[in-house]
Formats: structure tokens, C-alpha cells, sequence
């Protein structure tokens, strides 16, 4: 048996995700802008999904965007709002270690003549509430974090930030990148007090090309594409109904999520423990990080070549750098690891489905690349 | 409309008697080349070989593929007319219109072989010039400098009218100077060896180190793209990949450090041959340049050059990386290239690589491994597979 121990990648599919996509195929493949009965079915099957992603997330149904994935999402969410939130100033905070798709979107409105600040993060690659506090002016026209850190699983203080926002007396709007926390952790953008939140359909055991975004009612963004009238001109171009039932189906059977943190805590533990038994590996992930998600670098080795071990054995895991070639990971490095730290990052995720055999797996296969892999 | 293409062979004419070996090999290329587009007529008259496309072909489709097949000067799209300057006449205009649309000066060329033909090349310059000078009367006729050259060329059964020649991709027909050995890490230099090569008219067969688990399989998927896009203007090539791990970990555990690189090279040297002699390969190519890296020094590149008797070819030895660099985004391999995967040849690099390494020190190290089995080795386990152009 593999050891499929990327998930923070993507996820298996659903039987329930599978199914629902395969009856959209086969049956419901009217066009929802339809008039007629076939249309209304399949209109009828993405509002669905829309009720199903908005329980999940504690919201209404008319407060969901569906978008083609988190990338999508988040460019939506950070652009629409910058052009729709003149009013409020020019001033953009965000972070140095957030998801590319933000990341970049921040870095073009640097390039349009916004005050775009990427606040720095500490060894494990938090934003301090401070700094948040320092960079929130009046003239903040968004602010946008991301809930749980990619590559390391670092929580980020999003629910602080809106009495930040509150006690400047700024108009900025809220954003956050849930991606990887939704269907891990309980994820309710009106606790945390967010205008605007992303997450990803393939991430939760859903089908990829499909995504959602979170707007508040009463919050206004621009939309970035244009040509009709669906998602109420927001999001123009027929729905990808397949993908949105999947997405839906598999937002309306996420698992206990307490029982199922336990599990993975419990699970996390023994890898770290492990990890600490082999030697010779520093984790990099704080021990608050979300359990589903544990960095650690194997010192003395590199990246690539590890990942390549591991696969040849059917253990799958995510390289938290890059090669002598190429790059290291934007978020390592600004987390100021040392050289010989971010060289040898692997990154391990779990599911709900994980289990310890595959744990088991993957400790067996480092220790073999302990024994025979020549390193740096 | 029937348009052919025209195709001018330039250097092979010069070769004697080997012109018609040449030619022939030229035409073998060509037909493989074209086969995938449809049905082609060929046929040679005055160092201009004509192809002409069947009615159902996408001649642009065509002319681009033949701006790849080396050996071949200049070519260009030529309308094919009946044997009546009324058609010249009536047709030419509107034909050249992409061609002369852009341009502020033009002439044009009569060539009439066929001395039957009423007009003299001069009268029929004189006639089709005054008739697109009333179509286009933004132009004006330059004799000496024009922007584009009308060639009317009378032939025995056709009259063909073309505008702008294309340059072709030159050289030599790939395959009539013999077979050589590339080898081909994923990195900028070596797939522009081997084009550079090829273009002189050699055969390419690639060998590949790859190094599992230290690299892994999208380097090796790097390599056939890399070997796809020149095998675009070869037609394909033979790629053996060499399971090269054990020799590596083999030189970091026995040699000194800063020896890695240099008896690394030797390694895949005496395996490069070794393969080269099966394939009846009659030198080898490698992608080196004087002074790059610490393997690149002249003592270590005879070093490297000592372990075999085959003449070692390294067309980008005294070239600067700007310039192979923009070869390579002429031929398309810069954007995979630059993909950023551990490759053999950063696999174990020393930190500090000795860059005159003396034959004895090297002597002494090698002695502390088993090159003969290694490589024996190698050549054994080495897969093999052929690789071909997209086009193809």
C-alpha cells in the first residue's frame, strides 16, 4: 500500500464527491442558464452545493462565490476589493509567507501605485499581532492573511484582525486564505469577523477546478472577468456543474472535525516523536501548528533527492525547498532558517484518512535514507 | 491557387561529387519531414529543389517544417501558374499582397529557362512591375536595395511567382556526415551542442546520466523534451539513459572531494564511448565551454578527453554563455532547460573543485575504484529509447 501523505497538495476524491460529479455528467448536463427543465436541474444541483459549502462554513448560501479553485478565489478576493474599496485608501497588509496567489496579486497592485506591505514573520513563520497592529492605518483598504500556512501549518492571527481594523477606524476590508484550514478546523468567516475567505474544493476530498469564495452580504468587490450574468455578474461564464457538485458533496461530508483533529494529533505526535528518535531532523512547524501539516528538514541532505527515495517506495511527500538549482521555499526563507534547515525540508500532510501504517511507511523510508542516501 | 515550395540547397552544390549523395539524403529528410502533412511531389531543375504539395495540404504548414530540415539555404512560397504572362498578370498582385503590403521598395526578377517563352526575363520585369506599381502605388522600384525581390521564373511546364525568400536553417543534411554521441545532461549547453552538430550534418544519439534517487524522473522527462525539440529539426534520435548512481556514490565515498567533478567526467566519458562504439558513433559531443566551471579548465578537460580514443567535439568550447544562451531560445530549449531539477551534474558537486587536476593525483584516486566493472556496468543496465520531433 502507498503512503499518500500529501494532502495539503490534493485529496482523493470522494465516493460521495465521485458520485455526484458522475450524475452531473451523465444526467444534470443542462446549462443552469437554461430555461427549460434540463437547466433547471442542473441549476438546482449548483445551489445546492451552494447550500452545502455555505453550511459548512456558518454562512448563507447567497454569501458563496463559486470560482474555478483557491487561486481564482483569492485573486478575486484581494483584487476585486482593492478596486472596489477606493474609498477606504490605497493601503494594502498582508504577509511574506502567503500562498503565491496572493502573494503575486499583492505585488502587481505594488506595481499599480498601491502601499502594499508584506509584514515579516518569526522562526516559525508567524505575523505578530504587533506588527499587524503597527501596519493597520485608516488608510487600509484590505487586509488579507492567510488562516493556516501551507507549507509549515502555522496558525495565523486572523481572528484578531478585525478589532485591528475596528480601533483604527479604517474601512478595510477583511480577506482570508482558508484553503488549508477549511474541513480541518471549524472555519467561520463570521467569528473570525472576515469580509472575504477562500477555500478550495480538491483540498477537502473534492474534485480539482473548483473553489468558492466567502463574500459577506452587504460587502461589495469588482469582478475580474466580464460576459454574463451568472453568480450575479461577479463570476460571468457557465458553471462547471460536475465540479461544483463534487465540490458540494464533499463540503456536505466533512468529517467530525474534533474527533478527526484528535486523530491527527495524536498522529503527529508519534511522527514527531519518531522524527526525534531517528535524529539528526529539526521540525519546523511550531507545536501549535495544525497538526495535519509537519515540516521538518533532514540535515545534511537535500530535498529533491529524498522525495525521489520516498516515491520510488510509494511514500509521497512534498519537498518544503528546492534543489541546488533552483530556489528555496519563499516561505523558509522568510522564516530566516538556516541554509543547511531549508536544503534538506520535506513537508508531510494529512487527511482525516490518514492512519499510522502510513506513518509507519514513511519512518522506515527515512531511516533508510539516513543509512544509504549520501548527502550534501 | 496552387502554390509549391521552392528550396535552395546552396552549400551542397559546392561538394563535388558527393552532390548527388547529398542531394539524395536532403530528399530523404524532406520526405520524412513532410510525410506527416500530406502528399508531396518532388523534383529537382537548376540547384532548386521544388516541392509541390498535393491540393488537400496546408502549405504554410509545410514551409515552416521546411525551415527546419538542415541543409537548406533559403526557401519560399511560390504561386504555380500556367504559362501565360496574362496569369502572371492577372494573379501575382494579389498574391504577394502579405509581402508587399509591408514594403516601401521593391524590383522585379524575370529568370525565364525556358527560351521558348515569348518574353525575354527583362520584358517580363518591365510588364509585372508596371502592373503592381497600379495595385500598390505606395511602392517604389529599387533595384539595388529593395525591401522585397518579385522572382518570376519560367520554367518548362510552369511559370512560378514568389516574394520574400526565407533563410533556411543551413548546414548540412542530418545523417551525411556520419554518427556521433551527445551527451545530454538538462542543462542550457548540451542540447545546443548537439543541434550545432547536427546542423553539420551528423546524426545525434543521446546518452543520459541519470542518478535515482539524487535525481529524479522529471529530469529525465527534461531530457526527452530537450532531445524532442532538436529532434524537431533532426527527425529523431536514439536516447540511451545509463543508470549512473552507483558510480557517483562510488567516487563520493572513495576520492577526495575536490576530484568529484573531474573523475566523474572520465566515468561518463568511458561509458559514452563504450555505447558510441556500439552504435557505430564516430565522436562524441559534449556541451563544454572553456572556463564555465571547474570541469571546464583545459587541464581537466584533457583530462577527460585521455580516457578515450574518439575524437571529443565541444562546438560552444569558445563561445559566451550570452550567445548560447540566445541559440537556445532560437532552437526552443531555454525555457526547459532552465527547469530547475537536480541533474547529474549537480548531484555531489565539491565545494571546492580542483581545476588542474594532475594525471598522477587522478591515477591515484581511480585506483581505489573499479572502472572497469563500473563502467562495464553501466553500459549494461543503460535503457534505450528513441525520441522524436513533435513534427514527426
Amino acid at each position: 500500500m502507498d503512503a499518500y501523505l500529501d494532502h495539503s497538495a490534493t485529496t482523493q476524491p470522494s465516493a460521495q464527491a465521485l458520485l455526484a460529479m458522475q450524475q452531473a455528467l451523465q444526467e444534470t448536463w443542462g446549462n443552469p442558464s437554461s430555461r427549460h427543465s434540463l437547466g433547471l436541474r442542473a441549476e438546482e444541483l449548483v445551489e445546492d452545493a451552494r447550500t452545502s459549502v455555505a453550511k459548512a462554513l456558518g454562512a448563507k448560501s447567497d454569501e458563496i462565490l463559486f470560482t474555478s479553485g483557491g487561486t481564482e478565489a483569492n485573486n478575486l478576493a484581494v483584487l476585486g476589493a482593492v478596486t472596489a474599496n477606493r474609498r477606504a485608501g490605497r493601503r494594502v497588509v498582508t504577509s511574506a509567507v502567503e500562498h503565491s496567489s496572493v502573494d503575486e496579486a499583492a505585488k502587481y497592485l505594488a506595481t499599480q501605485g498601491f502601499d502594499v506591505v508584506f509584514l515579516p514573520v518569526d522562526k516559525f513563520g508567524r505575523v505578530s499581532e504587533d506588527d499587524l497592529a503597527r501596519a493597520i492605518t485608516p488608510q487600509t483598504s484590505l487586509v488579507s492573511l492567510m488562516a493556516v500556512n501551507n507549507e509549515v501549518g502555522t496558525r495565523e492571527p486572523v481572528e484578531k484582525i478585525r478589532r485591528l481594523i475596528q480601533a483604527k477606524r479604517s474601512g478595510a476590508l477583511l480577506h482570508v486564505d482558508a484553503v488549508q484550514a477549511f474541513g480541518k478546523v471549524p472555519v467561520r468567516p463570521s467569528e473570525i469577523g472576515a469580509d472575504l475567505l477562500t477555500v478550495s474544493s480538491h483540498k477537502i476530498h473534492g474534485p480539482k477546478g473548483a473553489g468558492a469564495l466567502y463574500i459577506r452580504t452587504g460587502v461589495k468587490i469588482q469582478p475580474r472577468a466580464f460576459g454574463g450574468s451568472q453568480q450575479n455578474k461577479l463570476r460571468p461564464g457557465t458553471e462547471p456543474v460536475p465540479a461544483i457538485a463534487g465540490f458540494g458533496a464533499a463540503a456536505a461530508h466533512l468529517p467530525d472535525l474534533p474527533a478527526a483533529h484528535a486523530k491527527i494529533a495524536w498522529l503527529r505526535d508519534y511522527l514527531v516523536d519518531s522524527l526525534q528518535q531517528l535524529g539528526g531532523i529539526v521540525v519546523n512547524s511550531p507545536p501549535d501548528a495544525l497538526p495535519y501539516i509537519v515540516n521538518f528538514s533532514v540535515l545534511g541532505q537535500r530535498s529533491e533527492p529524498m522525495l525521489n527515495f520516498l516515491s520510488a517506495r510509494g511514500v509521497y511527500v512534498a519537498s518544503g525547498s528546492a534543489c541546488a538549482k533552483g530556489k528555496p521555499s519563499r516561505i523558509l526563507e522568510a522564516m530566516h532558517l538556516p541554509k543547511e534547515v531549508t536544503d534538506g525540508a520535506l513537508r508531510v500532510s494529512f487527511s482525516h484518512t490518514s492512519t499510522q501504517e502510513e506513518v509507519d511507511k514513511l519512518l522506515w523510508g527515512l531511516a533508510e535514507i539516513k543509512r544509504s542516501l549520501i548527502g550534501t | 491557387m496552387r502554390e509549391v515550395i521552392l528550396i535552395k540547397y546552396g552549400e551542397l552544390v559546392l561538394k563535388g561529387q558527393n552532390r548527388r549523395q547529398f542531394e539524395e539524403r536532403l530528399l530523404r529528410n524532406l520526405r520524412g519531414r513532410l510525410a506527416p502533412l500530406g502528399a508531396f511531389g518532388y523534383s529537382y531543375a537548376q540547384s532548386t529543389l521544388t516541392v509541390t504539395p498535393a491540393d488537400d495540404v496546408d502549405t504554410g504548414r509545410a514551409a515552416d517544417y521546411v525551415g527546419t530540415v538542415f541543409g537548406i539555404v533559403a526557401y519560399s512560397r511560390a504561386l504555380c501558374l500556367p504559362k501565360e504572362m496574362d496569369a502572371v498578370l492577372a494573379q501575382a498582385g494579389d498574391y504577394l499582397a502579405g509581402d508587399l503590403l509591408g514594403a516601401q521598395t521593391f524590383k522585379v526578377e524575370g529568370k525565364r529557362s525556358d527560351k521558348r517563352f515569348p518574353l525575354g526575363s527583362p520584358q517580363i520585369a518591365a510588364d509585372l512591375g508596371e502592373r503592381l506599381l497600379a495595385q500598390y502605388p505606395h511602392l517604389t522600384v529599387d533595384v539595388h536595395h529593395p525591401d522585397v525581390t518579385v522572382t518570376v521564373e519560367v520554367r518548362d511546364q510552369y511559370i512560378f511567382v514568389h516574394g520574400k525568400q526565407h533563410p533556411g536553417a543551413g548546414g548540412l543534411p542530418a545523417g551525411s556526415s556520419g554518427r556521433a554521441v551527445l551527451l545530454i545532461s538538462g542543462g542550457i549547453d548540451s542540447p545546443v551542442a548537439g543541434w550545432m552538430m547536427a546542423r553539420r550534418g551528423v546524426s545525434l544519439v543521446g546518452v543520459h546520466f541519470a542518478s535515482p534517487p539524487y535525481t529524479g524522473p522529471w529530469a529525465e522527462k527534461k531530457v526527452h523534451t530537450l532531445l524532442g525539440r532538436v529532434a524537431e529539426y533532426t527527425g529523431g534520435s536514439y536516447l540511451h539513459t545509463v543508470h549512473f548512481t552507483k558510480v557517483q556514490e562510488a567516487i563520493k565515498k572513495h576520492c577526495p572531494d575536490e576530484l568529484g567533478t573531474v573523475l566523474t567526467r572520465r566515468m561518463m566519458m568511458r561509458v559514452a564511448e563504450r555505447i558510441a562504439r556500439t552504435e557505430r558513433a564516430e565522436c562524441l559531443i559534449t556541451g563544454e565551454n572553456l572556463g564555465q566551471v571547474a570541469s571546464q579548465t583545459l587541464p581537466a578537460l584533457a583530462s577527460t578527453d585521455s580516457v578515450c580514443t574518439l575524437p571529443v567535439f565541444r562546438p560552444l568550447i569558445g563561445m559566451d554563455k550570452k550567445e548560447i544562451i540566445a541559440l537556445a531560445r532560437n532552437i526552443g530549449t531555454f525555457d526547459t532547460s532552465i527547469l530547475p531539477y537536480e541533474d547529474c551534474c549537480t548531484v555531489f558537486t565539491p565545494k571546492h573543485p580542483r581545476t588542474r587536476p594532475k594525471p598522477d593525483i587522478i591515477a591515484a584516486a581511480e585506483a581505489k575504484l573499479d572502472v572497469a566493472g563500473l563502467v562495464e556496468e553501466c553500459v549494461a543496465n543503460a535503457r534505450g529509447q528513441v525520441i522524436l520531433g513533435e513534427s514527426a
